[in-house]
């Protein structure tokens, strides 16, 4: 158990001592300050921006905003997606849309976003909103469709009608597939919340890196690209959590 | 398609006529929401509120515009270009890596943690740190690209070398084969589906960190396009560019499936 | 001496999921001498493919060894050829290059793969099929593809892993006779390959045999060593002499009475 940790912070451990060398007590010190300071300078950056406070009002802010999207989106997408897997007329009406605004990925609405909600919340979570709704509604859907027929047939067998088995039947049967759905849009809102905020915020983690690049200042860029992929990583592993825990059946999960 | 049969509205009506009848209703239907939105655009909306949502002809209208003056060939020309550079680039040294970590496992855990850590880390996250580092143009921007296609496509591959069917491996040890034998004659080949799999999300992932960077850090380019017009406030420019950057983005994606299917043809037996 | 020689041998899995020891394989002793052929009966999860599989040097085990022509086994050959009941055929290689696999390992040069190509196409009945892929092929045609690839090598040994056990009931009646034609049934033993056959089917493993080794319940250790009274060649109508009836409702009763401990072991699982 030991050795199973020492051999994974090897590599990363021996990157970061020559990282620190490098950069922090080497002739080319000097140099590199802008580009790549040490890890010291990064911690010692992301101290300060804990200790003002600043760090956690960065957090929250982008943390809420991920909250409100997705919630939005699993909103939307779950039941757009099961009306379009379970009405053809739905289906008719609504999916060639959402088939021709699938391709156009979430950056590319941030111009439209920004001349629609300006600067601020709403274009952020706008723009986080279609990032983490194609998914979901991609997600139900296929769980609709991959219903195994054979349970459907049984459950007919048993004199069971339309809606019964629609939601003893489908909705049970599509659910994993809906939490995956739900874990890649969390990831790809993520993604899309970063970019938005890079470019229309005034708080939140894609706006502090973006404001440490207008001040020169590497190691606040370096806090805020780290604390965006912990708590990427984290939020990730928190869906995964659920789906472990919500399907106890399902072993084999993507 | 599977259709779960019994929960169509009219479940009576024969096969033919019901295809016929959906395929119509299907046109008229998006016929329809393209009519309202004209509508809407030209004759519902106050004059500045058009700016907010431009009637699909005046987009129809700008294309035409911007393709004699040769400036939307210009911009795709720029964005492509980065993309295939970036993208080849990522998909050398992200299959390499990939094959090298997962065929010799010690190597793999040890440079595991690096990926695990650096992977959350979203492409475009790195636009600050890249602009410092590179200024803005075209080193910056297939930088993001590159950033963007090499971890699905290192994953992938890992994926694809752990993911060989184990009894077909055995059965070449039964035959007499050498490590390096079986490396080649069974795991290259058997990686290969998740491998292109894998390179085709990577350019899909590597094209969407490209239209972020050429929002921020490009002066040509669809991504620089749509930011333009916007300051510009010329809004249909800024929806034709994202029809084209979706468009765009669907092709290479269909060109690569297609390219999946010719160098893949046992891929059948797999599913996706 | 005999030819294949399993001593003492014992096999223990760990699970992943909680690191509990199953004991597969209590301990095994049997002979095998060259030409015979012997097939491993028992209830599913007596060890017996771990059993084939160590034989051929794919897994190793907990304890005790295994000796053919007087050498351990640690490693995987070709003079232990092995057949699969998923078939373990690269779908991306035609019906010619997967036979031509093993020559191929062999460094044989290409005039010499070709002819065995064409000498075990034949010998199996796939003339014609050279050039199509594995998923073009029906479930027999694919393990007389695994077969001749086998063969192609040359082995001296034939591992047999449920072979027929993924192909429908008629095509697997055609195969068990076409299995004891190729295999020479007709030549003295000297000059015929040995064979291990494991199979859940009592038909099966009296029809083909020379002697059934029936394997007990978990931990597999060996219940009976039984020699088959049936004289060679086999024959269809066989399968309802008495001597026949009277082997399998003997063999029944023994593998019965193991399946029914292994459902019961399962189900406190």
């Amino acid at each position: 158990m030991l050795t199973r940790i020492a051999r994974f912070i090897a590599l990363p451990l021996l990157l970061l001592v020559i990282w620190e060398l490098i950069s922090g007590w080497s002739p080319l010190s000097h140099a590199l300050r802008q580009v790549l300071p040490p890890p010291s300078v990064v911690v010692v950056d992301a101290w300060q921006l804990l200790m003002t406070g600043e760090l956690l009002n960065h957090i929250s802010r982008s943390v809420l905003r991920i909250l409100a999207g997705l919630t939005a989106a699993a909103v939307f997408g779950i039941s757009i997606g099961l009306c379009i897997g379970l009405w053809a007329l739905f289906e008719d009406a609504v999916d060639p849309v959402i088939e021709f605004l699938r391709p156009i990925p979430p950056p590319a609405w941030i111009p439209l976003g920004i001349l629609w909600f300006g600067i601020g919340d709403a274009q952020n979570i706008f723009i986080l909103f279609l990032g983490a709704f194609f998914p979901i509604v991609l997600n139900t859907i296929a769980g609709v469709r991959n219903v195994d027929r054979t349970l459907i047939w049984a459950a007919l067998t048993l004199g069971g009608a339309h809606r019964q088995i629609v939601r003893e039947i489908v909705i049970p049967s599509a659910f994993p597939l809906i939490l995956t759905g739900l874990r890649i849009g969390l990831g790809i809102g993520w993604m899309a919340l970063v970019a938005a905020e890079l470019m229309a915020a005034r708080a939140g983690l894609g706006f502090l890196i973006q404001s440490g690049r207008y001040a020169f200042l590497t190691e606040r860029v370096l806090v805020g690209m780290i604390v965006i992929g912990l708590l990427g990583l984290a939020m990730d592993g928190g869906m995964r959590f659920l789906q472990r825990r919500l399907l106890p059946w399902n072993v084999n999960l993507q | 398609m599977k259709r779960v049969v019994l929960l169509s509205k009219h479940p009576v009506i024969r096969w033919v006529g019901r295809v016929a009848r959906r395929r119509v209703r299907r046109v008229a239907l998006i016929t329809g929401l393209f009519l309202a939105w004209q509508g809407t655009s030209s004759y519902l909306l106050a004059p500045h509120a058009v700016t907010l949502l431009p009637a699909p002809t005046s987009i129809v209208v700008a294309f035409i515009d911007l393709l004699r003056s040769g400036e939307i060939v210009f911009h795709v020309v720029e964005s492509l270009k980065r993309v295939l550079v970036a993208f080849t680039l990522a998909a050398v040294v992200g299959v390499s890596l990939g094959l090298v970590m997962g065929w010799w496992r010690v190597l793999g855990h040890l440079v595991d943690p690096v990926v695990e850590f650096l992977r959350p880390i979203p492409p475009m996250a790195w636009i600050p740190l890249s602009i410092l580092w590179f200024g803005i143009g075209d080193t910056q921007n297939m930088f993001i690209i590159f950033l963007g296609a090499l971890f699905p496509i290192v994953l992938s591959t890992i994926a694809a070398v752990h993911g060989v069917d184990r009894t077909i491996v055995w059965g070449a040890l039964t035959l007499g084969g050498t490590r390096r034998q079986i490396l080649w004659e069974i795991v290259l080949p058997g990686a290969l589906p998740l491998v292109v799999t894998g390179l085709r999300i990577g350019l899909g992932a590597g094209w969407m960190a490209l239209v972020a960077a050429e929002l921020v850090a490009a002066n040509s380019g669809l991504g620089f396009l749509i930011e333009d017009s916007r300051n510009l406030l010329y809004t249909e420019r800024v929806l034709l560019g994202m029809v084209l950057i979706g468009f765009l983005g669907l092709a290479m994606d269909q060109l690569m499936r297609g390219m999946q299917r010719i160098l893949v043809p046992w891929g059948v037996e797999f599913k996706r | 001496m005999a030819q294949l020689d399993i001593v003492d041998v014992r096999k223990v899995y760990t699970l992943p999921r909680d690191g509990q020891r199953v004991e597969a394989l209590g301990r095994i002793r049997l002979s095998v001498d060259q030409g015979e052929f012997v097939s491993l009966i028992g209830p599913s999860g007596c060890g017996k493919s771990s059993l084939l599989r160590i034989i051929a040097g794919l897994e190793s085990p907990e304890e005790g060894q295994v000796f053919f022509d007087g050498a351990r086994v640690t490693d995987p050959s070709p003079r232990r050829g092995m057949v699969f009941q998923e078939y373990a055929l690269p779908p991306w290689k035609t019906v010619a290059a997967n036979i031509a696999l093993g020559p191929k390992f062999r460094g044989l040069p290409t005039a010499e793969r070709d002819r065995l190509v064409k000498k075990y196409v034949d010998l199996v009945g796939l003339r014609g099929f050279e050039s199509r892929y594995p998923h073009e092929l029906s479930g027999g045609m694919r393990q007389r593809c695994a077969l001749a690839r086998t063969l192609a090598n040359d082995p001296d040994l034939l591992l047999m892993d449920e072979p027929f056990a993924a192909v429908d009931a008629q095509t697997r009646e055609i195969l068990q006779e076409e299995l004891l034609r190729i295999w020479g049934e007709h030549l003295p033993p000297r000059e015929r390959k040995t064979v291990l056959f494991v199979t859940h089917s009592i038909d099966e493993a009296v029809l083909l045999s020379d002697r059934i080794v029936v394997i007990s319940a978990r931990p597999g250790i060996i219940r009976e060593c039984f020699v088959s009274p049936l004289s060679r060649p086999r024959s269809e109508a066989l399968r309802s002499s008495p001597e026949y009836l009277r082997a399998r409702d003997h063999l029944w009763s023994l593998v019965k009475q193991e399946a029914l401990k292994a459902m019961q072991q399962r189900a406190a699982d």
